[in-house]
């Protein structure tokens, strides 16, 4: 899993079908030092992410596992809302 | 499995229900020599491994929520599965 900070959203009005109703977000991957590294990616929301906030997400296979249908086509998911930048302990 | 480095861990109250109970923990990977790579990783703790450990990630899905939850199937792609003592290198 790596933090990111999440950027933007994305709205795709013709999308494969088991993507209905998922939240597309953009999120920018940070260091432990919670600066930006590498490029910016778009991902699907499990937790109810929103703009602004730290969270944390799962790349893969894996990444489709918090939804029921399994053939949810993402290779990146938002796994998990850190309380704040302060709740990062270093 | 990838060598790291334990730099600290995270608090997230919202999150998967299979992260509950589990630590989350920031590694900063490393090479053998034990320098930074410059590439940061969330692994959920398996070892109880603690700030400043050297660690083995294991970054494939099945074998990292077998590991740290107990049961396969989840989102989770790294877990820490042993804390190093010690690599010894060809010179």
């Amino acid at each position: 899993m790596q933090l990111a900070r999440v950027i933007g959203t994305v709205v795709a009005t013709v999308k494969n079908e088991s993507l209905q109703g998922r939240t597309l977000l953009v999120i920018q991957s940070l260091n432990k030092d919670l600066e930006p590294a590498g490029k910016p990616m778009v991902a699907v929301d499990s937790v109810g992410a929103g703009v602004g906030e730290l969270v944390f997400w799962c790349r893969g296979k894996e990444a489709s596992f918090p939804f029921k249908r399994e053939d949810t086509p993402t290779d990146c998911t938002i796994v998990g809302i850190v309380d704040s930048d302060k709740h990062v302990a270093r | 499995m990838i060598l790291a480095k334990v730099v600290g861990n995270i608090v997230a109250t919202q999150k998967n229900q299979r992260y509950e109970n589990a630590r989350v923990m920031l590694c900063q990977q490393i090479t053998p020599e034990g320098e930074e790579t410059g590439s940061s990783v969330l692994a959920l703790d398996a070892v109880d491994a603690g700030v400043g450990d050297t660690v083995l990630i294991v970054q494939e899905g099945w074998s990292a929520s077998t590991v740290a939850t107990g049961k396969a199937g989840a989102a989770i792609d790294s877990a820490i599965v042993g804390v190093v003592d010690r690599i010894d290198l060809l010179e």
